[in-house]
């Protein structure tokens, strides 16, 4: 981390987008993370989609559980309301902000320890329910904060640094959102904000569950020969299968593409994704064949990446249960309360 | 031997089979008398089981209007076999034994000093139907055809009530009132009348019948909850279906269809309130409903809610502990639980309501405090309560009573430049203002976290910093005293230096035994407390009396426990009345207690 604050004060040509703001404004507080770590390279990802998406600020809540990941969401987007809740719950908390409130953008950030050890039940559940939000796994196979323990994606065979050898299977959270229902799958690495930037503004613009493991080495406790979630093994097994870029609604769409190479998906806001395909069969919209995709290629050892999965046109939480247009939270006392004649008439029920 | 002889006053129990179809037909048989005017208690004694099990019912008929138990029994209805021996006993000298008098029984089966009825059911329903579950349920509705004859109860008043209950199965109503008359015809022929009979009277007056789950769905609907994440447990589960039920009644968009609520069947009942706590810091009311194993699951979310200050609303229907306990039996055991649960320094508001219209009130009650004191407030139920019918005067709403949302910042007041710190004590009273995500683009954002912070939720692990905002959280709290609801004296009617404190649903059965010692020309002053934290008249009452009997339904004393560590009095003076065998409590247990324990106590009151 660094001890310098970063001056308020910013070059004068610093570019804004429509609604006015400069990247400066989807800031955060100073990180308290470890110098390198692959965490505040997904904020400033996270940073620049919701700069580039214009999204207003205020509009976007921010929620997370206990962990080194869960700290970030200090460390970016200072004007939104965050809520660093607690371990392994950030799903169930998020889960209920999305019900009072289904006009905000929910954005839970979370880690490998909070979501596959502890929280492995909420986030099934929050994924199962289809609630619109991006979730963000920031994984990196370790207990960073607690200095060094394996994590529940810590993958069988791999070493810690201090050279325990692992002997649990891994929990691939890819895979299980995949056969829970998220209508968005993507898994990235932070080492590549090319791949991650487009993935996370795909994911703002779906109005689903949609879910991003992003592979986020830690400096400190896992990026050591023998381990499967340092920088260079990722950067060694990293197959990606495709290329997102994303075309916010009513733009024109000019894309260079060799034919038969590009795909191009309209989500339900209006957003094309367009997909360059790097793997020629892979095809994201076929769930069965990416789970079995997935499986052959891990067992090969191979990290794949990219966009897995997308239903552009999903049903969501709210859809579910139909509710009413109107946030829950802002609905009158009026509308929520039956009145005294109302209560009259059930009295004569009860006798 | 003479027989008990009592008009509109004596206690029927239904020993049943868990499964039989007797919950409706017993059902009816308490409705029907308190459609005389009549007041009724019906309490159901059920096990934790679907079929099979012993299960029982007890009515208390009480004209005076005693709808707590009283203890013992007049008229047994034993039509259960497994249970015969022990519900014998249990009937009062003098007393009667209904039973299905198909088979012969051994002499020794019998007691000498009861009077016994027997109608043969089975054998009248085998040669009336030749299917094996209508001669189950059939029977059952003879029974009380029967029981109706034996007590003079209306008959027409029974059809009436078979015909609202079969309302849209309307095939359903002949059968039932043949199988009815059946009973009736028999007693008519081969029986002579007993000593215990209803009476026409007046004085059900306009209350109405209602259990208090329901109650308290109906008052979260008008207490604007849009919320709710629940859990299956025994025995709050009804609370969840009967707020869907209303729900859907009272809050579907007349013009869309839509539903004004969201209401999520949880996983557990830790995200039962994770959902809650994220729903409440978005601005919606939400609550959710358990027993005690399901406070203890939630516990680190309650301590979160008391930190970070968001709104909750838990509602607790008691049953036996501790672990799986007996769980479909009634306790008020969750109270130190609730009051101080989570890890830390933490406490809790706590609400009782005594009886169903309590409930409803507490329960509107409970989302304005959980806004105004931005804190998990406790409903604080139990089984006997919650699963049982109860008569209660009629549910009331002022219409235009508004919510209270608490201390709330709006848009207009950040653009009006408003100082706005997340845990900033503006006025003194320990409650700060918050602003609900999305408010304004630039003003009034902050991170809520679990880790201690300043008055303007930044981060800080600085002692002074984190000393005073705990020592804010009792302000907070002492605001609190203010806003629960009041506890309720009610005086005996000479002066005297015995007190006895009590709470929920012991209340009737206290009020009866509170009866009872006057008769005896014992003198109690009686105090009810409604809610934590306690107002100074709990530690006034205390300290005007000589000894203080505090009653509750739990082995340990926990409200005693509770009230000697908040209140600061001598142990010595608050003396346990503690019933905890997972039955209703009674008012002879009360009044046996406090009696005995009064004469064990040489103190000149008593000598007089």
């Amino acid at each position: 981390m660094t001890y310098i604050a970063k001056p308020r004060m910013h070059h004068p040509k610093l570019a804004s987008n429509s609604l006015g703001f400069t990247r400066r404004d989807y800031e955060g507080a100073v990180s308290t993370l470890c110098a390198g770590c692959g965490h505040d390279s997904i904020s400033a990802s996270i940073i620049r989609a919701c700069y580039e998406l214009e999204l207003p600020p205020h509009r976007i809540a921010k929620l997370s559980g206990i962990g080194c990941s869960s700290k970030t969401p200090d460390y970016f987007l200072g004007n939104s309301h965050g809520f660093n809740t607690v371990h392994g719950r950030m799903p169930s908390v998020l889960t209920g902000a999305n019900l009072a409130n289904k006009e905000l953008i929910y954005l839970g950030v979370s880690g490998d320890g909070d979501s596959a050890s502890i929280g492995l039940g909420q986030f099934a559940h929050c994924i199962r329910r289809g609630v619109n939000m991006v979730y963000i796994v920031e994984n990196n196979g370790v207990y960073g904060l607690t200095k060094g323990q394996f994590s529940a994606t810590s993958d069988y065979g791999s070493k810690s640094k201090r050279g325990v050898v692992n002997h649990d299977s891994a929990v691939d959270l890819v895979s299980l959102a995949l056969q829970l229902g998220a209508s968005f799958v993507a898994r990235s690495f932070s080492g590549d904000k090319r791949q991650l930037t487009p993935l996370i503004k795909a994911a703002l613009s779906h109005n689903g569950a949609a879910f991003i493991d992003c592979i986020s080495p830690c400096v400190q406790f896992n990026n050591h020969v023998g381990s499967t979630k340092s920088f260079d093994y990722v950067r060694e097994h990293n197959e990606a299968v495709n290329r997102l870029d994303i075309i916010p609604p009513r733009a024109p769409i000019t894309i260079d593409h060799a034919p038969g190479t590009l795909e191009m998906v309209t989500q339900h806001d209006g957003s094309v994704l367009a997909l360059r395909k790097l793997d020629a069969q892979y095809d994201p919209s076929d769930r069965a064949a990416a789970l079995a995709f997935l499986q052959q290629r891990q067992a090969l050892g191979e990290v794949v990446t990219g966009l897995l999965f997308v239903d552009p046109t999903p049903k969501d939480l709210h859809d579910h249960l139909d509710t009413v247009a109107r946030p829950l939270n802002a609905l009158t006392d009026a509308e929520l309360t039956p009145g005294a004649a109302a209560l009259a008439e059930l009295n004569a029920s009860l006798r | 031997m003479s027989s008990v002889a009592r008009v509109n006053d004596f206690v029927v129990k239904f020993a049943n089979v868990n499964g039989s179809g007797s919950a409706s037909a017993n059902g009816l048989f308490a409705k029907s008398i308190l459609r005389m005017g009549v007041p009724v208690a019906a309490r159901n004694i059920f096990p934790s089981n679907i079929q099979g099990l012993p299960t029982w019912f007890e009515v208390r008929i009480s004209e005076s209007g005693h709808l707590g138990r009283r203890g013992g029994v007049d008229l047994m209805v034993a039509m259960n076999p497994q249970t015969w021996d022990k519900d014998l006993a249990e009937i009062e000298p003098g007393g009667y034994l209904f039973y299905d008098s198909t088979k012969p029984l051994p002499h020794e089966k019998f007691r000498d000093d009861i009077k016994v009825v027997g109608v043969p059911l089975t054998a009248m329903c085998n040669a009336a139907y030749s299917d094996p579950r209508q001669r189950q349920l059939f029977k059952n509705i003879i029974y009380v055809g029967a029981l109706s004859a034996l007590l003079d109860i209306d008959m027409a008043v029974i059809e009436q009530l078979v015909g609202e209950q079969f309302k849209g199965k309307d095939r359903l109503i002949a059968p039932n009132i043949e199988a009815l008359h059946m009973g009736r015809d028999y007693v008519a022929q081969n029986l002579k009348a007993i000593g215990l009979r209803v009476r026409r009277a007046d004085k059900v007056g306009d209350r109405i019948f209602v259990e208090g789950n329901a109650a308290a769905a109906l008052g979260a609907v008008f207490g604007g909850a849009t919320v709710c994440a629940w859990y299956p447990i025994t025995p709050s589960t009804s609370l969840a279906e009967a707020f869907t039920g209303y729900c859907e009644q009272f809050r579907t968009d007349p013009e869309t269809g839509k539903a004004r609520y969201a209401i999520i069947q949880a996983e557990d009942e830790i995200a039962s309130i994770g959902i809650v706590i994220g729903a409440a810091w978005n601005g919606a009311r939400a609550f959710t409903c358990t027993s005690g194993p399901g406070v203890s699951l939630m516990t680190e979310f309650v301590g979160l809610s008391y930190f970070a200050e968001v709104p909750a609303v838990i509602f607790d229907v008691q049953r036996g502990g501790p672990s799986t306990g007996m769980p479909t039996r009634t306790q008020q055991a969750d109270i130190l639980a609730a009051a101080y649960a989570a890890h830390g320094d933490t406490k809790h508001p706590l609400l009782f309501p005594a009886e169903p219209g309590e409930c409803f009130e507490m329960a509107a009650l409970a989302f304005d405090l959980a806004d105004r004191l931005q804190t998990t407030i406790f409903v604080m139920l139990d089984l006997d309560i919650g699963m049982n019918e109860w008569l209660t005067k009629p549910f009331e709403w002022e219409d235009g009573r508004r919510i209270d949302r608490g201390k709330v910042m709006t848009y207009d007041d950040l653009e009006a430049g408003k100082d706005f710190g997340r845990y900033l004590d503006v006025d003194g009273d320990g409650i700060p203002y918050r602003t609900y995500p999305g408010t304004h683009p630039d003003r009034g954002g902050y991170f809520t976290r679990g880790t201690s912070r300043n008055p303007y939720a930044r981060y800080s692990e600085e002692g002074a910093v984190y000393v005073d905002n705990m020592q804010r959280l009792l302000r907070k709290f002492e605001t609190a005293k203010s806003l629960v609801p009041a506890p309720m004296r009610q005086d005996a009617s000479r002066a005297t230096k015995s007190g006895v404190i009590y709470f929920g649903s012991t209340t009737p059965a206290l009020s009866e035994a509170l009866e009872m010692l006057e008769a005896q020309g014992r003198h109690v002053n009686a105090l009810r407390v409604r809610g934590f934290p306690f107002a100074d008249a709990v530690g006034d009452f205390i300290a005007e009396h000589d000894q203080v009997f505090v009653v509750e339904q739990n082995r340990d004393g926990q409200l005693r426990t509770l009230i000697m560590n908040e209140v600061g009095v001598d142990p010595a003076k608050l003396v346990p009345v503690n019933h905890y065998d997972g039955t209703p409590i009674t008012a002879r247990f009360i009044a046996g207690e406090i009696a005995a324990k009064l004469a064990a106590r040489p103190i000149a009151e008593a000598a007089e």
